[in-house]
Parts: structure tokens; C-alpha cells; sequence
């Protein structure tokens, strides 16, 4: 299992680079100058060399390459010349928050997609199942900043029940950083008032995050349940008198949730490079919003640090899908 | 003597497809008691598969519809009895055993919990198939159904069975996996037991040991078999009686060595005339032309006049019922009178 692990590292290497790569290439063959830009309107001429002097932009293309890998090495991410700070500490300070929106996104969709696909398959063709895939088609053909828009109007506007957005209140004091998620660290310095309100703002954005992957993963769920329960060895547990709630819940649903697995695994890293949307509608600061910002004044470091974050997650999150595959399915166990 | 442990009477069903219903069983009889092993022969798609599963009642209805007759088990008629009462008795008094060892044990757990749990349903209907009291703790009867499937896998001739319960399926060989499969078939007590083609899938000399076993099983424990299987040398190895199925008829049953050295029917004959060419393949049949006829519009009369050498007009005109030919001997041909075999004369 560890040369498993150490395998899917090693493969990460040459990703790393291609990406980078792609990256300086393209800040150069962009238009524009970036370093004009963060400057400011009023700079002068000379201003401008001094802050592309001070960021090594006046160097040689290849040059900065190799200063930036050299600096990645030792878990430098190069500044960003717009905050002008290490886009290492940015990520830190950004990254948390869309971790926290999109693993609470997931779990929604896992909790309710599952055992709704399950259910569906079981009584197929009946009417609940045709009412959930026609509200699955809508779910996952809505764009989700309208969705978002839509839960707006209908929970904060109209009902009053939840807040706009944002992450906490102001006047809420934000408790000691431990993990980063607002809704773990309020519970770990035990304020219960707090974690209610970060519960209350996460939940408009987590869930028109999850309706897409949840629908997704319902149909697909769907998809393998029915599958399995034509398996031979759903007959044989039928035909030797093992009851049909036991056949489902523990012989169909566990081979049936192993080729679900590969779609969650897609879909998380789907979302972590898709925040954007959901963070401006519901003014989230994550990393969605960071990386657009710095996308707009061609601020390259941080648009590549992002990238590679967002890569590594989602190398991780694969990574973690296969291992619990393997805990599902032993035949399949690294090898 | 008490009835018999099964019999089928006039089962007809239904089928059906897209070009309409499809007369798949065509007025079955069966009749098994504890002891014999019964031989289901015939052409591949002739509904051997079907009889099986409706003794279980695992043909789903629809696309199935069960037209007329009975299956009566120790009397009592398996159609008309509640799903619910079936259920009670699937694995605890009927077993089943299918073709294909590796795709009939779920991959996803270990083959002691599979067969725990095949005991643990048993048990909820039948305390005594476990070996504890009927109130014992959920944990107590945990165990005693695991000492068991241990016992079981010893029985069926797994070395080393205590140990191979932690295994997962794809740790086992062909032969070993169905072994498995006969011991989860074996560990509610069934009376009666049907293999449909238990060993087609593996090679002949694990055959003759999985057929060994089976005969086994039938002598100690004094329970009845159906065996499908479309190979006369295994039946002839095997069984105590034979019946002969063909497009949804039995044409011909009867004790197995009086069926095979005078077969009274020409299909039944013509079965016998292609055991020696050991490769003849499945669903082909050396010296008889033409194929398995179509279900949904089948030919008027015996179905297998179409291709039978000792067809007449007379064969086109009814369904033939079966004569006695011999002692328990059956025969479902014109031809056949009495103690006379067809023959072209
Ligand atoms: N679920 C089903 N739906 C429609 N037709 C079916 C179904 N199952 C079986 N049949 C048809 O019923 C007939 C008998 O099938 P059955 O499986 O009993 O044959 P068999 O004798 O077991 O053949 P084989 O030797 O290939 O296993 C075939 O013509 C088959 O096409
Ligand atoms: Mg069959």
C-alpha cells in the first residue's frame, strides 16, 4: 500500500512541471504588463522597473522558471505582486474556506445521493423514482451561481432564515485558528453561538454546490444498484433465503457504492476548481475568488500556486477514492 | 410412506418477449422423492433452467406468468402460497446451486460471513439449524453459525476450513469456490436440492469430485437433487433417474439405466447418439438437423416433429402424453406403444 501511495506521488512529478510550464508560457504570451498594472495608473516609468526589478521580472523568462521551481522545492510559491505577499501565506489564509465549503458540499451529496439512488433503483419505475429523475435533469442542468441566486431570494430575502453570505457575522469574534473550518475551530473553543452562525452560512452555499453532484451521484448510484441486483450472486442470496433488506443494504449497497466511488472522487476536484461562482454570489472568501482576482490583473504566481493546489487536492482526493476502493472491493487491493 | 418430496404437475409458463408470449414450459411433470438424484437433460433453451427457478419461485413475474399446473413441496402448492411462506423456505428446506462459482459468491465479503449469514436466515426459521438454544444472544448465535460454516466447509472438502472462512472469494480456485457454494446451498439443512449446471464451469476432474460430493450428500442425508446439466455422462455417472426436456416438454423420464440403454424417444435417442463424439457442442446435436423450434408460435402437436427422423402426419396433430415404456419409464411420443420403442419400421 505504501509503494501504491509513493507510486501515485511519484506520478505527480511530471504533472508539477507540465504545469508550470503551461503556466510561464502563457503569462508571456499574454498582452499586457502585469507589473504596470500593480504599479498602479499614477506609477512612472521608473517605478515600474523598480517593482519589476523587485519581483525578477526583468530577468530572462527561463531564469524565473528555474528561480520558481527552486522556491517550490522549499514550499515557496513565489509573491504576488498584487498583495504583495507569498502567495503560499494567501493560499493558507484562502484555501480553508473553500476546503470547508466543498467537503461540506460533498458530504450533502453523499448522504442524500446515495442511499436516494439506492432507493430509486429498488422501487424503480415506480412514481418517486420518475420524480427524482426528472428533478435530477434539473438539478444538474441548473448553473449553480443561479441556483445560488435562487436560494437567496427564497431563504434570505423572502423566509429570512438564513444569511446572505459571507462566512461569520461581524460582530461575531472568529475563534482561534486550529483547522482553518469555521464550523470545526467554533466547536473546538466550544462556542456553540458561533458554530451556529457558521453552520447557518455555510449552508446556502454548500447546498447549491452539492445539487449537481448530488444529482450525479444519485443516477449513478442508481445506475450500479440496478446493475448489481442483477448480479448472480444477488439470485444465489435470494435463492438460499437471506432477506431482501439484508440482500439490499449490505450485499447490493456495498458493491453498488464501489463504482460510485470513482464519480465522488471526479466531482470533488470538479468543485474545488469550480468555486468561483458559488463564492461571489455568496461573497465566500476562498480560494475561487482569490485565483479571479489574481487572473484579472495578471498576476501570475498566485494563479499558478492555486493551480497546483488545486492539483495536488485533487491528486489527494483520487488517491484517498482508491484507497477506500480497495477497502470495499479487496480483490482489487493495490495491486 | 409419505408423498412424494416434490412434484410438478402440468406447469405451464409464459414468457413475455417482444414478439409476444413465448410458451417456454409446456406441461411439465416431475416427480422426486428423498434419495433420487434427477437428471434435467436437454438442448440449451429448452426451459431447464426455468423448472429449477420456479421451484424457488425465482422467476420474476413478469415478464413470467405461471399459465396452469402445481409444484407441490411435501404438498404444498409452492404457487399458491404466499411469497412470504416461500421465502421460509428457500435455503432451509430448498438449496440451490448455480453454474458459476465465481460470479454466484459476492466479492465484497469474506465467504465465512456469506455463509453466516445464509445459516443466521435459516435459523430465523428453524432455531435448530444452529446448534444453540432458540433464545441464545444474537452474539451466541453469531458464533454457532460460524462454528458451523466451518463444520460445512470441512464437509464439503475445503483443507484446512477453519482458517479459509477469513478468505475472500477471488482467494479460492473454480472448484473450491463452488464447493463453497455447496456448502452455503447444504448449511440450512435443505430437502431438497437443485444444481443447475454446478459444473459446467470447471474442469472434468474437479467435476468428478464436485459430482462425488453431491452424491455424497444425497446418501448421507437422504434428501433429493435436481441435477441440470445438458451432459448425459454426467447423468449417467451421476444420477438415479433422468428426464429428458425438450422446447418446454419432458419427453421422456425415468430410472437413469433404463432410460439409457433403451431410450424409447427418437430426441432422447438422439441425445445418446451424440455422447461418444465428447466434443459435440452444447446446443448441437450430431445427426439431427435444424434447431430448437421458436416458443412463441411453436409447431402444432409434438414440438420435436420438425426434426424427428420418425415423424409422421399424425405427430403434427396433438400433443403426445407420455406412455409407460418400462417400470417408471415414461416416453412422450406417437410412436411409442406399450412396451415398444420408436423405432422405423
Ligand atoms: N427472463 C427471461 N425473459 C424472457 N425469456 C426468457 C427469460 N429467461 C429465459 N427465457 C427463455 O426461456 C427459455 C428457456 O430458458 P432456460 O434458461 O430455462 O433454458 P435452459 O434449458 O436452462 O438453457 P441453457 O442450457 O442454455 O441454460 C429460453 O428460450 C429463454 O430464451
Ligand atoms: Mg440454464
Amino acid at each position: 500500500m505504501l509503494y501504491f501511495i509513493l507510486r501515485r506521488i511519484v506520478l505527480l512529478v511530471p504533472v508539477v512541471i507540465g504545469l508550470t510550464v503551461i503556466m510561464f508560457a502563457i503569462a508571456r504570451l499574454l498582452p499586457g504588463d502585469p507589473v504596470a498594472l500593480a504599479a498602479g495608473p499614477n506609477a512612472t516609468q521608473g517605478e515600474i522597473e523598480a517593482l519589476a526589478h523587485e519581483f525578477g521580472l526583468d530577468r530572462p523568462v527561463w531564469t524565473q522558471y528555474f528561480t520558481y521551481v527552486g522556491g517550490l522545492l522549499h514550499g515557496d510559491l513565489g509573491t504576488s505582486l498584487l498583495t504583495r505577499r507569498p502567495v503560499a501565506a494567501d493560499i493558507a489564509a484562502y484555501l480553508p474556506a473553500t476546503l470547508e465549503l466543498v467537503i461540506a458540499a460533498m458530504l450533502i451529496a453523499v448522504a442524500i445521493g446515495i442511499p436516494l439512488g439506492l432507493a430509486t433503483a429498488v422501487w424503480r419505475n415506480r412514481w418517486p423514482d420518475y420524480l427524482s429523475q426528472v428533478v435530477a435533469i434539473g438539478a444538474i442542468s441548473m448553473p449553480r451561481f443561479f441556483l445560488g441566486l435562487l436560494l437567496q431570494l427564497c431563504f434570505a430575502m423572502w423566509l429570512m432564515w438564513l444569511p446572505l453570505g459571507g462566512r461569520l457575522p461581524i460582530i461575531v469574534i472568529p475563534p482561534p485558528s486550529v483547522t482553518g473550518f469555521l464550523t470545526i475551530d467554533t466547536l473546538i473553543a466550544g462556542d456553540m453561538h458561533a458554530f451556529s452562525m457558521a453552520m447557518r452560512h455555510l449552508a446556502m452555499p454548500a447546498i447549491a454546490m452539492s445539487l449537481s453532484p448530488l444529482a450525479t451521484i444519485m443516477r449513478m448510484m442508481r445506475a450500479s444498484t440496478i446493475e448489481v441486483m442483477n448480479q448472480d450472486y444477488v439470485t444465489t442470496a435470494r435463492a438460499l433465503g437471506l432477506p431482501r433488506g439484508k440482500i439490499i443494504l449490505k450485499y447490493v449497497a456495498r458493491n453498488a457504492i464501489s463504482a460510485t466511488l470513482t464519480v465522488i472522487g471526479l466531482y470533488f476536484g470538479w468543485l474545488l476548481g469550480g468555486t468561483v461562482l458559488v463564492e461571489t454570489v455568496f461573497d465566500w472568501p476562498g480560494l475561487g475568488l482569490y485565483a479571479t482576482k489574481a487572473i484579472i490583473s495578471q498576476d501570475m504566481m498566485p494563479v499558478i500556486g492555486v493551480a497546483l493546489v488545486i492539483g495536488l487536492l485533487f491528486v489527494a482526493a483520487n488517491l484517498v477514492i482508491d484507497l477506500l476502493y480497495g477497502v470495499i472491493n479487496p480483490k482489487v487491493r493495490y495491486s | 410412506m409419505a408423498g412424494p418430496l416434490l412434484r410438478i404437475r402440468d406447469l405451464h409458463l409464459t414468457m413475455t418477449s417482444f414478439d409476444g408470449a413465448a410458451h417456454v414450459l409446456n406441461g411439465i411433470d416431475l416427480t422426486v422423492q428423498r434419495g433420487e438424484i434427477w437428471g434435467l437433460v436437454g438442448e440449451s433453451g429448452c426451459g431447464k433452467s426455468l423448472t429449477g427457478l420456479s421451484i424457488s419461485r425465482l422467476v420474476p413475474t413478469p415478464p413470467a406468468r405461471y399459465i396452469r399446473g402445481e409444484i407441490r413441496f411435501e404438498g404444498r402448492d409452492l404457487l399458491q402460497l404466499p411469497m412470504r411462506e416461500v421465502q421460509t423456505l428457500r435455503g432451509k428446506r430448498i438449496g440451490m446451486i448455480f453454474q458459476d462459482p465465481t460470479t454466484n459468491l459476492n466479492p465484497a465479503y469474506r465467504i465465512g460471513e456469506q455463509l453466516v449469514d445464509v445459516a443466521l436466515a435459516a435459523a430465523s426459521h428453524d432455531a435448530s439449524v444452529l446448534d444453540c438454544p432458540a433464545d441464545a444472544s444474537r452474539r451466541e448465535k453469531r458464533r454457532a453459525a460460524r462454528r458451523l460454516a466451518g463444520d460445512m466447509l470441512d464437509r464439503v472438502g475445503i483443507p484446512n476450513a477453519k482458517a479459509r472462512l477469513d478468505n475472500y472469494p477471488h482467494e479460492f480456485s473454480g472448484g473450491m469456490r463452488q464447493r463453497v457454494l455447496i456448502a452455503m446451498a447444504l448449511i440450512g439443512r435443505p430437502d431438497l436440492l437443485i444444481a443447475d449446471e454446478p459444473t459446467t464451469a470447471l474442469d472434468v476432474s474437479v467435476q468428478a469430485q464436485i459430482l462425488k460430493l453431491l452424491k455424497g450428500t444425497v446418501a448421507d442425508h437422504d434428501i433429493g437433487i435436481i441435477l441440470i446439466t445438458h451432459n448425459l455422462g454426467v447423468v449417467a455417472e451421476t444420477c438415479s433417474h433422468v428426464a429428458v426436456m425438450y422446447a418446454g416438454n419432458i419427453v421422456e423420464s425415468g430410472p437413469v439405466e433404463e432410460v439409457i440403454e433403451r431410450p424409447a424417444h427418437p430426441y432422447t435417442q438422439a441425445l445418446m447418439a451424440a455422447i461418444p463424439t465428447k466434443q459435440s457442442k452444447r446446443g448441437t446435436l450430431k445427426g439431427l438437423g435444424g434447431s430448437v423450434p421458436n416458443l412463441v408460435s411453436p409447431p402444432p402437436g409434438c414440438r420435436f416433429a420438425p426434426r424427428c427422423p420418425l415423424a409422421v402426419a399424425e405427430c403434427t396433430q396433438a400433443l403426445p402424453s407420455a406412455v409407460e415404456v418400462g417400470t417408471a419409464h415414461h416416453a412422450a411420443c406417437i410412436r411409442v406403444t406399450g412396451t415398444e420403442v420408436a423405432s422405423d419400421v
